[in-house]
């Protein structure tokens, strides 16, 4: 009796999705899309988090006052993100708490991207241009998911992601048109980032675990390989215009296809930075732990305040 | 460490609008909620007012209730205005 309830009520959910109406915190849900959507978007949240990292670093050594302020206000706006999506999150159920603890612990995964080192002030640029970019190929594709707090979080995010690219490109713009150095500098830039970006979109959807459930729950809506075409065939011109070029000799537009074809991603780079190998994993985590014992007190006495009012 | 209570964010974006859902924070009390939802829900002049509310605090109605509560508006199509057809002459009523 029970099996057929779940069936039905199984049904009635793919329906919705299927009609494109939106699901809501209390909704009735499967156990299974629950999980998942915990994963993706807390995994999404801890992104955002660990990405302010890598331009952290640069933020005291801002070529002006006018990069600074923009770089620290990019900053600003993930910490937002990761915000926004943790509470996405909270709605199914998991606790803020279990999310960081997982995070600092190094249970939870989060982009792969940054545990690339940023080199120098080039990659301010090429990381706001590129990472944010394919960063941004992917949330926009995601503001139409179908469980609404986490479109909700998508929509906003996007609102807020143009800012980013552009001040990125702009950093690049400007070594492009600097001395032989700084367009050096730029190039060497491009090279390291351009595969890392690349992997960002993930494996290909037939070596992707979660992918053909996720689409049919319209949790993701465009493909891994769908979104990786989509992200390079945008950035090409981006990145003739800046008179600089990608480290892939097969990278040539297609006529046929209108659309470019590209080398293949080296996987096994993937797979290893995934599993925790990759350059930054371990400082990553360290400073995040740093951070976060840093402020304990700062909660503390926020705690202790709240306590003598109430 | 336990988490600081959850808020419910409502911005009013200017005057002479309501005050609408924008997301939700952690904060230890009052006085952070609203202090932290400048931070992150107006960065960009989103809004000049903020409501704050515990989480706890808001009472939701059951999603499983929605055909009791709601079917009956569905069927009483006399309340719109497009129920009534008149003539061409006065349509514009
Ligand atoms: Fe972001
Ligand atoms: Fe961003």
């Amino acid at each position: 009796m029970q099996d057929i309830d779940v069936k039905s009520l199984e049904t009635a959910f793919q329906d919705r999705i299927d009609q494109e109406i939106k699901i809501e915190p209390r909704d009735w849900m499967p156990e299974d899309y629950r999980k998942n959507l915990i994963r993706q978007i807390s995994q999404h949240a801890h992104s955002e988090v660990v990405g302010m990292l890598p331009e952290k670093n640069w933020l005291t050594r801002a070529p002006t006052l006018k990069r600074k302020m923009a770089l620290l206000a990019k900053i600003q706006d993930e910490g937002g993100h990761g915000l926004y999506l943790y509470s996405a999150a909270e709605t199914l159920g998991v606790s803020r708490e279990e999310m960081v603890r997982d995070l600092l612990s190094g249970k939870a995964k989060y982009a792969s991207i940054f545990n690339y080192p940023a080199l120098n002030w080039a990659d301010m640029g090429v990381i706001g241009w590129l990472v944010d970019g394919a960063a941004i190929v992917n949330q926009v594709a995601l503001q139409r998911t179908s469980y609404g707090p986490y479109s909700r979080a998508m929509i906003r995010i996007c609102k807020e992601e143009s800012f980013h690219q552009r001040q990125g490109y702009d950093i690049c713009l400007q070594l492009a048109r600097g001395s032989d150095e700084q367009k050096r500098m730029l190039q060497d830039a491009i090279n390291r980032w351009w595969w890392p970006v690349l992997m960002m979109f993930g494996p290909h959807d037939s070596a992707s675990a979660h992918s053909a459930q996720s689409m049919k729950w319209k949790i993701k809506r465009v493909s891994n390989d769908g979104l990786r075409q989509k992200f390079v065939d945008q950035t090409v011109p981006q990145l003739e215009f800046l008179k600089m070029t990608a480290p892939d000799p097969q990278l040539k537009w297609n006529e046929e296809r209108g659309h470019y074809d590209f080398g293949e991603i080296d996987w096994d780079e993937f797979w290893n930075v995934v599993k925790g190998v990759g350059p930054c994993n371990k400082r990553r985590l360290a400073v995040r732990n740093k951070a976060h014992d840093d402020g304990a007190w700062v909660r503390e006495a926020a705690n202790a305040y709240a306590q003598k009012n109430n | 460490m336990k988490d600081w209570p959850l808020w419910e964010v409502f911005i009013r974006s200017k005057n002479g609008l309501h005050h609408k859902h924008a997301g939700s924070l952690h904060a230890a009390d009052a006085q952070m909620a609203i202090e932290n939802a400048r931070d992150v829900y107006t960065r960009r002049n989103e809004g000049n007012s903020i409501w704050v509310v515990k989480s706890t605090d808001i009472v939701a109605s059951d999603p499983e209730d929605g055909d009791m509560l709601f079917e009956a508006a569905k069927s009483k199509i006399y309340r719109h205005p497009t129920f009534y057809q008149l003539p061409d002459e006065v349509n514009n009523m």
